[in-house]
This record gives C-alpha cells, sequence and structure tokens, in this order.
C-alpha cells in the first residue's frame, strides 16, 4: 500500500549526523539552483502543494533512494511539468524550449520574490464539515493508511500509524485535505487535529515511560475510540 | 488534466515511464537543462532565482525564530500569547511567510522534551528556521526519530533524564511546530539580543537544548 516515502519507523538507516549550527550552506551550487527553479516553477500557480509532494511520492522507490534531496525535488518538477502540459516530453529530451508559453504572464518576476515568499499559500479554509472530536477524546487511526479516494493516491496517514488508538490534542480548525486536494478533487476542508499516540502503543515498545508521538490528522482518518 | 495522467500511470509505476528520465542523469546537468527550458519559454526569470537562493542563504534563516525565543524567555506576556495562539504573533514580527503559514510553539520543560520531524517529506517552518539542514531532510532522521528518539538525541550528544517524557511532532499536516527551549541557568536579567546568542538551531527543532554563551562571546 505505501510508497517510498513513508519511512517513518524504519529500520536500518544508521546514524543522524548533526551538522554546524546557522544557516545551511547549499552543498553545490545546483542544489540553491534546484531549491529555486522549483519554487519559481510553483509560483506559476499549475499545481498545489499536495500535488508537488505527490509527484515526489510517485518516484520509484529505486530513484527515491538512490536520489539526493534536490534530485527528488527536480526529477518531481520534471514529471510535474509534463503531466501538466507546461513542458513538452520532446523539450525535455532535447533540454531547449520550442516556442513561448502562454503561461508567460504568470512568471515569478525578481522584485516580487520578497512579496511572494512573505504571503505563503495558508492552508486553513471555512468548511462545513462539523468538528467531530473535541481535547481528550479517544481515537483510532484508519486502516490500512491509504486514500480511499484514489488507489495508490496521496494520504498523510504514516503506515506506522494506521489503526493505532489515539487521544485529541487540539484542533486546528479546518485545512484543506490533501488525500482530495493532491489529484485535482477538490479542496475538501475539514477539521485537522493534533493526535497525540503513547510510544508504546505505535511501537510495542518505548524508549520513555511517557513517551508520544502527535501527528496532525484529518478528520476522516480518525473513529472515535 | 496532466493529474490524471500520473494517476493513469500508477499501475505501471515503471521507472521508464516518468519523464525526468528523458533528462541528463547528472543534477548540475538537469537542473541547467529545466532552467533552459523554462526560462526560454519564458516562465522563469533567472534574476528571481537568484533572489530566491539570496533570501534563503543570507535572509531568512535560524536568527528569526531565537529572536522569538527569546522574547518569549524575556516576556511573560508575549510568551502566553505565543503559547496560545502563535500566528497573529509570529505576523506581528513579520516573520510570516511561505511554509510558516500555521506555526504552533511547544514549549519544552522539567518533564516534557519536544522534538519535531517531518517522516512522509521534509516539512520545516521555513520562515522562522530557514531551510533545513541535510540531516533533518535525511532518511535516518525520519526514519528513527519517531521510533527511537532517545538514541536520535543521543547522535547529538544529547542524554536526557529517563523521567523526562519525549514528545515527537510528526509535522503530517500544513502546521509547523517551533520547540521552545528551556532557558539556561545563569541568563537571568539578560536582554533579547543576549538571550537570542543562547538559542541554536538546533535547539528549535529539539536535537539540541539551549546553551549559555562563554562569557564575552
Amino acid at each position: 500500500m505505501t510508497r517510498p516515502h513513508d519511512m517513518g519507523g524504519r529500520f536500518g538507516d544508521g546514524a543522524v549526523r548533526p551538522e554546524p549550527d546557522g544557516i545551511p550552506e547549499f552543498a553545490a551550487d545546483w542544489h540553491g539552483r534546484a531549491l529555486a527553479v522549483t519554487l519559481a516553477a510553483g509560483a506559476l500557480g499549475q499545481w498545489s502543494i499536495d500535488t508537488s509532494r505527490h509527484a515526489r511520492e510517485c518516484l520509484s522507490p529505486k530513484d527515491y533512494a538512490r536520489f539526493s534531496y534536490y534530485e527528488k525535488w527536480l526529477a518531481a518538477l520534471a514529471d510535474l511539468l509534463v503531466a501538466k502540459g507546461v513542458v513538452s516530453e520532446d523539450e525535455l529530451r532535447a533540454g531547449q524550449a520550442e516556442g513561448a508559453s502562454p503561461l508567460a504572464d504568470r512568471t515569478l518576476l525578481a522584485e516580487n520574490v520578497a512579496a511572494v515568499l512573505a504571503r505563503g499559500g495558508p492552508a486553513d479554509r471555512p468548511s462545513d464539515v462539523a468538528q467531530q472530536f473535541q481535547p481528550g477524546d479517544a481515537v483510532r487511526t484508519r486502516r490500512p493508511a491509504r486514500n480511499v479516494m484514489v488507489d495508490g493516491g496521496h494520504t498523510r496517514l504514516p503506515a506506522y500509524a494506521q489503526g493505532a488508538r489515539g487521544q485529541i490534542l487540539r484542533c486546528h480548525g479546518t485545512h484543506i485535505l490533501p488525500d482530495s486536494n493532491a489529484h485535482g478533487l477538490g479542496e475538501a476542508p475539514e477539521p485537522l487535529y493534533a493526535v497525540a499516540f503513547p510510544a508504546f502503543e505505535l511501537w510495542g515498545q518505548a524508549e520513555g515511560a511517557g513517551d508520544e508521538v502527535v501527528l496532525d490528522l484529518w478528520q476522516s482518518y480518525l473513529d472515535p475510540a | 488534466m496532466g493529474c490524471l495522467r500520473i494517476i493513469r500511470r500508477m499501475p505501471h509505476d515503471a521507472h521508464d515511464d516518468h519523464p525526468h528520465s528523458l533528462l541528463p542523469p547528472d543534477p548540475a546537468l538537469r537542473v541547467r537543462a529545466l532552467e533552459t527550458i523554462l526560462t526560454g519559454k519564458g516562465l522563469i526569470d533567472p534574476a528571481a532565482l537568484d533572489a530566491i537562493i539570496d533570501t534563503y542563504q543570507h535572509r531568512i534563516g535560524p536568527q528569526n525564530g531565537a529572536r522569538v525565543v527569546a522574547r518569549a524567555w524575556a516576556d511573560p506576556a508575549f510568551r502566553a500569547r505565543l503559547l496560545a495562539d502563535a500566528d497573529p504573533v509570529i505576523a506581528e514580527m513579520g516573520l510570516y511567510g511561505r511554509q510558516g503559514e500555521h506555526i504552533v510553539a511547544v514549549e519544552n520543560t522539567d518533564t516534557v522534551h519536544n522534538i519535531v520531524v517531518c517522516t512522509l517529506c521534509s516539512c520545516y517552518p521555513w520562515p522562522l528556521l530557514g531551510i533545513p539542514p541535510g540531516w533533518y531532510k535525511s532518511d535516518a532522521y525520519r526514519a528513527r526519530v519517531v521510533r527511537e528518539p532517545r538514541k536520535v538525541l543521543a547522535d547529538f550528544g544529547l542524554t536526557l533524564p529517563q523521567d523526562m517524557a519525549v514528545r515527537v511532532w510528526d509535522s503530517t499536516a500544513e502546521v509547523r511546530y517551533l520547540v521552545i527551549p528551556m532557558r539556561p541557568a545563569g541568563t537571568e536579567g539578560w536582554d533579547e539580543e543576549a538571550l537570542m546568542r543562547c538559542v541554536t538551531r538546533d535547539s528549535m527543532i529539539g536535537t539540541g537544548v539551549a546553551a549559555r554563551p562563554e562569557a564575552g562571546s
């Protein structure tokens, strides 16, 4: 059911390697360029953040594992540009544009960068879906963790938290549902909650008696427990 | 429509089905090819790319989050507002922005230590901390910190008391979490600027703690 990005709890990845404090340097010039091209292409408004996340998740498991972080971004960007008809496969093959784009009036100009980054893209929306849970309520997550609208589609319920019993910590209001929005099926906003799970519930053992993992989960991922 | 095309591809999911395989394999050449194509189509202003890179290399970084933390330490009323509803507080400080649209501040105490991760991708509070360090995006951190946070903290040289609970926040939605580390002892009466120097990037992710700088530093 899962895709290669869904790695929470996996064994075998080795040590985490700390880095110096402060702003991380780009390890190579192309890293910064990859970040900037991806943001500038996203600013054309042809896809949502949910769709772009799904494009990265749709990389083959082999590519996902061997690509570095920004290589994943670049590969997913190329796939999205073709899927959305912004760039043709012939253009990718040739490495050259075949003509101006009708979207050129949407191009992010240098003088607008600061304003666009500062504006952001809030995900909260008004919703008709009533809040079903209150802080303290016991809930159980969907099992299996999957997109119920699109087979193999985008979801934000990790496999490690499927079928688990937790407790509502807080409601964040109503937010766009990624499972729907990633696939162009509408924003479908609904209540979003922070849900706390005892580590023992998720892993069958815990490093510390009171240790917990908290996930942000949409109401449709949850049942009363 | 393009999205549907991706969906229809799902049953195949073959590697060479992905258009990206048409690009050169070397990533530096890949990004140059994409930039050349998009610039040629009038969809990219190369100067905008320079501005984005400059923003995240020189302007937006953990000093933003450090100011929030230092102010929370120095001003109890500010701390209370920040913990109750961070978004208006962040906006007042001019720190609202992309990947920081919905901020929740979580406070470390004598009994709870908070750590932030995004196991599914690499979500991170960019306007407060800048771009994430490599380890935050690594498979090792994403895979391990939810299951064995204390072992991951050991990789950072940090050992917590066994009776202090660990709470790991997996950023699965558009809410971004900022850890407010405990204020170091011996900083009573320090002003905001001095306190900021105690606040490391990692202390606001939860893989470090705030430290009192040596006198004169």
